[in-house]
């Protein structure tokens, strides 16, 4: 496998509140390879989002990374300044947020948007620059783009503009690619083009992507390895057959299990009883362990690091070796 | 069953919408009136104990639909009929209000923020004058809380303070409260995480087991219908496109409508699958396609199907509104895998 | 009790407030003017208004500091000899009255009219929205004159000065009242769509139930932070009627009379007369328009 062209190291991000820190992400690690997709996924508050926000350098303020640290091709990205993280995310670092109305500025056509993002960042004239967006505008399937290029944002429908936002992100040739919940707000039928898009790219481009959603099947047919988050942390990450499959991590086994299976009507499907804790009420040890129904002493005291379970890496004292030899 | 005397019955069910821009610009522009036709002549009937779904894409009608049947909005024609009696009939709507109850999509903004959770429960017994006597009420709460697995001791506190899936559990509490029979849920579990999702959809079908409820439901996600559904309908743009028995609809869809929304959902199973997307968009419910509003984005459309709008007729078990079935031509279309993986 | 004073000290808004230091002195001066006026009969040093106690030849004191200045009159005389200090206490009694009065008139009108309009929309919201639209073209201040000079043609002159504060209290408050039916109805459009509301509808709550028990009660936040803002301008207006001689009567000066009296002596060098109402009059008004800012940042989830 290639040398990781993302590698975020114990991640830590704080956020000093009146009522004293929260700790939104903790000890998060992860790598991605160029070419790879990476999913991320989790319910509402496990920190998914955050954690693709402190990788472009967008954390909402008061959040700040605490400790560890986030490498771009080698090279430290989390203490960058403003202005350098600015132009890294424009150049190498793509971002796609779930609401395309956000990233786009109604004011100007979208053709000046890429034609100013290319210029910006690579070293093309403005003719060439306008045939290439034309070209990405093609290339997300934006029918007759040579005549809609000079169109404003409110004349995309819904699904057109959250490709023209694809476009904007891609036009720089970013080698990462961070996308959150890209699908959400799309239909289904218009999930699917964008999808089988994204996809496309990281295979021919060799671009890397952290694909953040709540929607596993998005994630079983986009992503080659899968990160599961729980309460701020990585609770399971590993190849997505396996965490989709063969989960190891009883967090996990619970999360596929709740999924309702779309060939075939069970009678009551499987759940996790309770909610997640809110940041302020984390318990001690394992995060999960009051919703775990495997759960035992040591969970309740100790919180586990990734552990290796054979086909993936949990988070979880049952595979603990020495454990299981005592 | 299909035996049972219908709890809920739409005839031709229209709601259109004046979407016009005010007078003076349409004067300016010289623009006519525009009509948004959310919901353009449906018919369903619902049977006692049973549920009926209706799934598609948004813009498609279906909230709209929910809204007709408790009387949120009135029907533009055609007629809501609850247990033999139509609402549009003096005082028909205010003698049934206490026997059709609604849950919400948004767990967040369905509960009043300024309001206790005893208070919220209470509305619709207060409100119908169910009962009087303040301990009573009470009693009722104490022991709605505890049907819908959440404690006695939580009615004093606001909606704030609990999850999106306890919210839920209330906005259900709420809802029974005034011992409906009949209840449409407009996407329910939508707003939820996905093992929150679980909790309130098994928690849904058994209280209907428990109580006997006649269910009307809501969704986009074929998945979640096809868990708790007897028979499902597949809306576009404000028209039933097909309407079948859940197990028939899934192991043979025949509109292709139907089939293409099959394809397209992700699935867990499909690991590494590659899709054939439908393409195209859903057009504007405001300028519909001519004939069958499916035909631009249809792989079977022709002639007729551009000129010629569909009716439902029966097709095998189901009911579908497309001239390909009818005509036979719809073999040219594949089934979509997650069918051919159930039959 | 305590547990809702205990839950206020808790609460992020007292937090807000110990956190801006120009709020804690607005809210201490703010303070100062209202316990000021509200206990002036038992604090002021001397009662401008019996008659018997004043002492023409007392009359143009300079303030003490001042070498003709006199210990008992703190900041100098008026022309009758009336003390300045006790003076201004006294009106800003009246000035707060006004203000205070006004500031309820128009909220209670604006937020019943706004309630209304935003809620039952149609021909309702038109025609109510129109005339707001109307009567903000105009500056609040002209429509406060419009009506104060209608009112006082339409009654008997016998009944003016009787009836003066009301009228003035009227006016103000008629000409204010459309910046809470704006800010109310566009609240109520955005909670009336909640499903809370829907669910209430579908249950067959009475409308003016649900607007009075559930609309109401979530679209009063917006509604405090207008009316402490209002509550300086309401101040504002009545000064300024009574600078223009058509507010409050002369029998019952308030700072704006205050104000007007001592503009007659500004150029012949007795400046106090009118310099320290006036002093009075921007520090009531700044304190109280400081505090609705911080309020409607201290409220605004998004500044937070």
């Amino acid at each position: 496998m290639a040398a990781p062209l993302l590698q975020v190291r114990n991640l830590r991000v704080e956020f000093p509140t009146r009522r004293g820190t929260l700790v939104a992400l903790d000890d998060v690690s992860f790598d991605i390879s160029p070419g790879e997709v990476l999913g991320v996924v989790g319910e509402s508050g496990a920190g998914k989002s955050m954690t693709g926000a402190a990788i472009i350098g967008l954390l909402e303020p008061p959040g700040r990374i605490a400790r560890g640290e986030i490498l771009f091709d080698g090279k430290r990205i989390d203490n960058l300044r403003y202005e350098q993280m600015r132009r890294l995310r424009g150049k190498e670092i793509g971002a796609i947020f779930q609401d395309p109305l956000t990233t786009l500025n109604p004011l100007y056509t979208v053709g000046r948007q890429l034609v100013e993002t290319i210029t910006t960042h690579l070293p093309v004239n403005p003719a060439e620059a306008r045939k290439r967006a034309i070209g990405w505008l093609e290339m997300v399937g934006i029918p007759a783009a040579a005549q809609r290029i000079d169109s404003y944002p409110h004349e995309f429908s819904g699904g057109m503009r959250q490709r023209v936002v694809i476009a904007l992100a891609l036009c720089a040739e970013p080698r990462l690619i961070v996308a959150d919940e890209p699908t959400t707000a799309l239909d289904v039928s218009i999930q699917a083009q964008v999808i089988a898009l994204l996809k496309t790219l990281a295979r021919e481009k060799g671009t890397a992507m952290m694909l953040v959603t709540h929607d596993m099947g998005v994630i079983a047919e986009t992503a080659d390895r899968v990160a599961v988050m729980y309460a701020g942390r990585v609770a399971e990450i590993g190849p997505v057959r396996e965490v989709v499959k063969h989960a190891n991590h009883p967090y996990s086994v619970g999360l596929m299990g709740s999924i309702p299976p779309l060939d075939r009507r069970v009678e009551r499907l499987a759940q996790i009883d309770g909610s997640m804790p809110r940041l302020s009420a984390i318990p001690q040890g394992c995060a999960y362990n009051p919703r775990c129904p495997q759960v035992f002493d040591k969970c309740r005291q100790l919180r586990p690091d990734l552990i290796d379970a054979g086909t993936t890496r949990a988070a979880c004292w049952l595979y603990d070796t020495e454990m299981a030899r005592g | 069953m299909a035996d049972a005397p219908p709890m809920f019955e739409a005839r031709d069910l229209a709601r259109h919408f004046d979407v016009s821009r005010p007078f003076l610009q349409r004067l300016i522009t010289r623009e006519g009136k525009r009509t948004l036709r959310a919901v353009d002549g449906i018919s369903f009937s619902i049977p006692k104990g049973s549920t009926l779904s209706l799934v598609g894409e948004s813009g498609c009608g279906k909230s709209t639909v929910a809204r007709l049947s408790v009387g949120l909005y009135g029907p533009t024609a055609g007629s809501v009929i609850f247990d033999g009696r139509d609402l549009s009939e003096a005082r028909g709507l205010a003698d049934q209000r206490r026997r059709m109850q609604m849950i919400f999509q948004d767990p967040y903004a369905s509960l009043n923020p300024r309001w206790r959770v005893a208070d919220i429960i209470a509305e619709p017994i207060r409100a119908f004058g169910l009962m009087t006597s303040r301990a009573e009420q009470q009693d009722r709460v104490a022991e709605l809380l505890t049907q819908v697995g959440l404690s006695p001791l939580d009615r004093v506190k606001f909606p704030h303070e609990f999850s999106g899936g306890q919210r839920q559990r209330i906005s259900i509490a709420r809802a029974l409260s005034s011992n409906p029979e009949f209840l449409v849920c407009d996407e329910p579990t939508s707003a939820l995480d996905v093992s929150v999702q679980a909790q309130i959809l098994n928690l849904m079908k058994e209280l209907q087991q428990r109580l006997g409820l006649t269910f009307l439901f809501i969704s986009h996600n074929l998945a979640v219908v096809r868990q708790v559904s007897d028979r499902i309908g597949v809306m576009y743009l404000g028209r039933l496109a097909e309407l079948a028995p859940a197990e028939t609809l899934f192991r043979t869809p025949r509109h292709p409508y139907t089939r293409a929304l099959m394809e397209a959902i992700p699935d867990l199973e499909m690991t590494g699958r590659e899709r054939i997307p439908v393409g195209g968009e859903v057009p504007s419910p405001i300028t519909p396609p001519s004939g069958c509003a499916f035909h631009p984005r249809c792989p079977l459309a022709n002639d007729r199907c551009v000129r010629e709008r569909p009716e439902l007729k029966p097709a095998g078990e189901a009911m579908v509104a497309c001239h390909a079935v009818e005509e036979g031509r719809d073999d040219a279309m594949p089934m979509p895998a997650i069918a051919r993986r159930a039959a | 009790m305590s547990a809702a004073v205990q839950r206020f000290f808790g609460s992020d808004l007292w937090w807000s407030f110990t956190r801006s230091p120009i709020t804690m002195v607005s809210a201490i001066v703010a303070a100062i003017c209202i316990l000021g006026a509200l206990f002036a009969p038992v604090i002021a040093p001397h009662n401008p208004f019996d008659l018997a106690s004043l002492n023409l030849s007392d009359a143009f004191k300079p303030p003490a500091w001042h070498e003709d200045g006199a210990r008992e009159y703190a900041l100098g005389t008026d022309d009758q000899g009336r003390d300045v200090l006790s003076a201004i206490m006294y009106g800003a009694r009246v000035s707060l009255l006004v203000g205070l009065s006004a500031t309820a008139f128009a909220t209670l009108l604006g937020v019943s009219l706004g309630l209304l309009a935003g809620y039952l929309g149609g021909a309702v919201d038109g025609l109510l929205m129109r005339i707001c639209d109307v009567q903000l073209t105009f500056p609040s201040i002209l429509v406060a004159l419009l009506v104060d000079g209608v009112v006082r043609a339409a009654l008997p002159r016998e009944a003016h000065d009787q009836i003066a504060l009301f009228v003035v209290i009227f006016a103000i408050g008629i000409s204010e009242w459309p910046k809470f039916a704006r800010t109310v109805r566009g609240s109520t459009l955005v909670e009336r769509n909640k499903e809370y509301v829907q669910a209430a509808r579908v249950i067959g709550v009475p409308r003016l139930r649900i607007m009075v028990s559930h609309v109401l009660p979530n679209v009063l936040g917006p509604v405090l932070v207008v009316a402490t803002l209002n509550l300086g301008l309401a101040i504002l207006a009545e000064a300024t009627l009574s600078f223009l001689g058509v507010g409050v009567p002369p029998t019952q000066p308030s700072l704006g009379t205050l104000i007007r009296i001592g503009n007659d002596f500004l150029f012949s060098g007795e400046w106090w007369i009118t310099i320290f109402p006036g002093v009075a009059l921007i520090a009531m008004v700044l304190s109280v328009n400081l505090l609705g800012d911080w309020l409607r940042d201290a409220l605004n989830p998004k500044l937070r």
